[in-house]
């Protein structure tokens, strides 16, 4: 055996051309395994944006949508729940929705909202992921007198008000999520997917 | 690479030579598909949501899936080809009930998601086009590939009626209708359609064509990946072959 | 290579000898160097098995074992899930690989007597590991919960209710029901990804190890392990790694590139590997009209359908599996290699492949009154095979083969003259000319001329 003198050089670059082109397809099999994985067309079928028709909603009832399997709420809201906002103002932790993860641009601010009557967030607490209750009621006596209306949430009293604003010294820490949400028309809004000019955000 | 695939699928066929195990009668036509004819396909997707999906479901495939394999745009997907309010993400299910079926049909109609696979692409268009009359059948017609069949002569109004041909089957060669020979047809035209003869076969080629994509969507790219696949297994094996011969240099 | 690797292998090595592990297996095992083509299928085997479990393991992610929602969840496996075409294709593909791997690494060892002394254990669990793919793929069959999956089960679980006395209450255990039902696929589907591919992987580390205990055959079948250098090291041999890595690793891209042919471009293989009918859901209420298994089973199938009682057909096809474990004492001659073996060995395989494969087809086929005569004589060949291997492997007098002979057409004629009616007399007297003109060859025809005298086998290995 290997009498004869072995060129290296060649066999090494055979090797090693061989053993990279090898590489490269294993790597590119591995990409459809890895693919499965993510959701499947069922599972984006299932989140797909949701239609909601608003026009029978009365000023302060909450109706929800699952939008992603998620609780989404729906709230119209009415004049004094509206004003009731600045009042809550200097107790929120973060009046003006600044953290911008929380929800798309056009709810960065106090009534966090298209229009504001139309109270649109993901019903999921930012604490720990429970679903908050809805308590529009003014003072009711286990809430409190200050309480103006809002979302309380039973597993860490975590309290939140019609704009889905945190109030200061609560568990949670966040404001309630908006959705991605645009008006296909006067009534009707459709969750998951942005108005055109925000388009990018 | 249209030749490459065309060579291998003609190999293929020259393999398939198992029948398809299926209840009714062998195939008395054949109807070459082209799943690569996206024309075709569109053609055979509007026949097949307004002349099957009212009773057939085929819920195993997706709105919006054939839209982006088609070509069809959302919209026009939204507005020419569901017709109930499901979702363009929705499966592509029917309104009526196993229960409705039974009692309309005395059976459920099957879904047809993967029907062209289960009996065949020949045995769905000769199906298409063997309705005929008959005064004994409940409803008056019957079809010569599955004798008894509950389904209506749902394209009657493009094909027309037909009669059996009492001259079929007496000449000589088999009733296959052998390629060389000219053989008599099974069935003669007694009552006309919208459609001439020819622009039916067309249409029932299309509509075949879309059940047998239909059957497995993964079909339209599954070739084309295999060709990359295979020109890379290709230089790999060259490349390999060398690295090998040279390390068995030092063996012989 | 660094230092630093260097220092990471050492470490290792001093808590696990993955060194010594490296070089018993691949460094410092030394193979023979005359490996030919057939040699291939040992470690492709291996790589499908590999292909299998990871495939296997992907879908077991979308798949969903209850008979109201299988064959549906193997559709969403075809269009909804990302790739999970091409994920179960391979799949469905490297079943009948795996197969067609096996019986041609099966054949490499009846032509070369790797089945010999010594290597009589690999051979075992070879066999053992032949039989847990059977049920592998017959309990993998049952998963797309189609037509040809249910009825192919129903018919086989059936086979257990011919034994007597206790057949109906084992097929009814096996099943879990008074048919194949939701508790028999959920069964199925946790013996198919749990239990058989643990035992496979078990049997596989066990053949392996048996193999590097004795050393590789080779197509000489000469032991290279007789002639060794000063060093201890085989004369004939070469280490397996680097030489048959490299070699294996160009066997596994043209098996690739077969494999993909068949994935990509004609995953059905003309009804083959899926069958047509298995595209239509279960349904216990009608049966297809023809039922075949999936082609490998179907020389078994043949066996089983040539006998019309059931239980003696039942007992047939296990005969027919069984008597292979028993080959290393049946074949008694020392000669390994075909090529030095006697022109009648030759002969005699040729006649088991050909009788192998037409057993194969008659098994896909429906049942002709002349399909069922030649299936049972085919079946006959298949035994006798065995039967005159044992009497002319080892030196014989005439007299002795002769006799064997005279006892073997008896049987034959006895079972004709047992079962034989008016319907099929012509047939089967037609027939009988095949198994009797087989024997006559291999047995009588053998004992006047040198059709069985053996080659000498050389010392060291050709080429």
């Amino acid at each position: 055996m290997a009498e004869h003198v072995v060129d290296t050089g060649r066999r090494k670059m055979l090797t090693v051309s061989t053993s990279v082109v090898g590489a490269v397809g294993t790597a590119v099999a591995i990409w459809p395994f890895i693919s499965t994985m993510n959701p499947s067309a069922r599972a984006l079928a299932a989140g797909a944006p949701v239609e909601v028709d608003v026009s029978k909603l009365e000023p302060g009832q909450k109706i929800q949508v699952e939008w992603r399997r998620l609780p989404v709420w729906i709230v119209r809201r009415s004049e004094e729940m509206i004003s009731s906002l600045s009042d809550t103002d200097a107790r929120v932790r973060d009046p003006n929705s600044e953290i911008a993860t929380m929800q798309p641009a056009f709810a960065q601010n106090q009534i966090r909202a298209i229009k504001p009557e139309i109270l649109v967030l993901v019903g999921i607490c930012t604490h720990l992921g429970c679903s908050p209750t809805f308590r529009p009621e003014i003072a009711p006596e286990d809430l409190g007198p200050d309480w103006r209306g809002g979302f309380y949430c039973p597993c860490h009293g975590s309290r939140f008000d019609l704009a889905g604003r945190v109030y200061k010294n609560n568990p949670a820490i966040n404001n309630l999520e908006v959705p991605p949400y645009k008006y296909l028309s006067e009534n009707v809004l459709v969750i998951g997917e942005l108005p055109e000019e925000e388009g990018a955000a | 690479m249209k030749t490459i695939i065309k060579l291998i699928c003609v190999t293929a066929l020259l393999y398939s030579s198992s029948g398809f195990a299926a209840g009714g009668s062998s195939p008395l036509f054949h109807v070459n598909v082209d799943v690569d004819n996206r024309q075709s396909l569109q053609r055979g997707a509007k026949l097949f949501v307004n002349y099957c999906l009212s009773c057939h479901a085929a819920s195993y495939s997706r709105y919006k899936r054939v839209a982006t394999d088609l070509g069809i745009s959302d919209k026009n997907m939204r507005e020419n080809m569901i017709f109930t309010n499901q979702k363009l993400g929705d499966p592509m299910i029917v309104a009526m009930t196993e229960k409705d079926g039974k009692t309309w049909f005395g059976g459920a109609p099957p879904d047809l998601s993967v029907r062209a696979r289960a009996r065949g692409a020949d045995w769905i268009y000769s199906f298409m086009k063997s309705f005929y009359l008959n005064e004994k059948a409940t409803r008056g017609v019957d079809n010569k590939m599955l004798p008894g069949t509950s389904m209506p002569h749902v394209m009657w109004e493009l094909q027309g009626w037909q009669d059996l041909n009492p001259d079929y089957g007496h000449d000589k060669g088999s009733n296959k209708g052998n390629h060389g020979e000219e053989s008599k047809p099974p069935f003669i035209l007694v009552e006309s359609g919208q459609l001439s003869e020819e622009e039916y076969d067309k249409a029932m080629t299309d509509l075949v064509n879309f059940m047998v994509y239909l059957s497995e969507p993964a079909q339209l790219k599954r070739k084309t990946i295999g060709v990359g696949v295979l020109f890379f297994l290709a230089a790999l094996g060259i490349l390999a072959y060398f690295m090998k011969r040279d390390y068995w240099k030092d063996v012989h | 290579m660094s230092n630093k690797i260097m220092d990471v292998i050492q470490w290792v090595d001093s808590r696990l000898p993955v060194i010594e592990f490296w070089e018993a297996h691949l460094s410092k095992y030394y193979a023979p160097k005359n490996f030919n083509f057939w040699y291939f299928f040992g470690s492709l085997a291996l790589f499908v098995l590999v292909i299998q479990i990871v495939t296997g393991i992907f879908l077991t992610m979308h798949y969903k074992p209850d008979a109201a929602l299988a064959f549906a969840s193997v559709e969403y496996i075809m269009r909804d899930v990302n790739w999970g075409w091409l994920i179960r294709y391979i799949h469905s593909t490297g079943a009948s690989a795996f197969f067609v791997v096996v019986y041609l690494h099966m054949l490499r060892g009846l032509m070369y007597g790797s089945f010999k002394y010594p290597r009589e254990l690999i051979w075992i669990f070879g066999m053992l590991i032949y039989l847990c793919l059977m049920a592998e793929a017959f309990m993998g069959y049952l998963l797309p919960w189609g037509q040809m999956s249910y009825w192919g089960a129903q018919v086989i679980v059936n086979l257990f209710g011919t034994i007597p006395w206790v057949g109906d209450d084992i097929a009814l255990w096996v099943r879990g029901d008074f048919v194949v039902s939701d508790a028999t696929l959920n069964r199925f589907f946790a013996l198919h990804v749990i239990a058989v591919p643990i035992i496979l992987l078990g049997l596989v580390v066990a053949h392996i190890a048996a193999l590097h205990t004795v050393g590789s055959n080779n197509p000489d079948g000469v032991e290279i392990k007789k002639n060794k250098d000063a060093n201890g090291i085989p004369l004939d041999g070469i280490p397996f790694h680097p030489y048959y890595t490299v070699k294996d690793v160009v066997g596994v891209v043209v098996f690739l590139f077969i494999f993909s042919l068949v994935v990509f471009f004609m995953p059905e293989m003309g009804g083959y590997f899926l069958e047509h009918a298995n595209f239509e859901p279960a349904n216990p209420l009608a049966t297809p009209e023809h039922i075949a298994p999936v082609w490998y089973f179907t020389p078994f199938y043949t066996v089983l359908r040539a006998i019309p009682n059931p239980f003696g057909g039942f007992l047939a096809m296990g005969a027919a599996i069984v008597v292979l474990f028993f080959l290393p004492w049946i074949d008694r001659n020392p000669v390994k290699s075909i090529r030095y073996r006697c022109a009648l060995y030759k002969v005699n395989l040729a006649v088991f492949i050909v009788a192998f494969i037409w057993l194969g087809y008659l098994g896909m086929q429906a049942v002709t009154p002349l399909y069922s005569q030649l299936a049972l004589r085919l079946s006959e060949i298949y035994f006798l095979f065995f039967a005159v291997l044992w009497i002319y492997s080892s030196q014989r007098s005439v007299k002795f083969y002769i006799g064997w002979f005279l006892v073997f057409t008896a049987i034959i004629t006895g079972y004709d003259l047992f079962r034989v009616n008016e319907e099929i007399a012509d047939l089967t007297w037609k027939t009988w000319i095949i198994p009797v003109a087989y024997i006559f060859v291999t047995l009588v025809v053998a004992a006047f001329t040198n059709l069985d005298k053996d080659k000498s086998v050389p010392e060291r290995v050709t080429a």
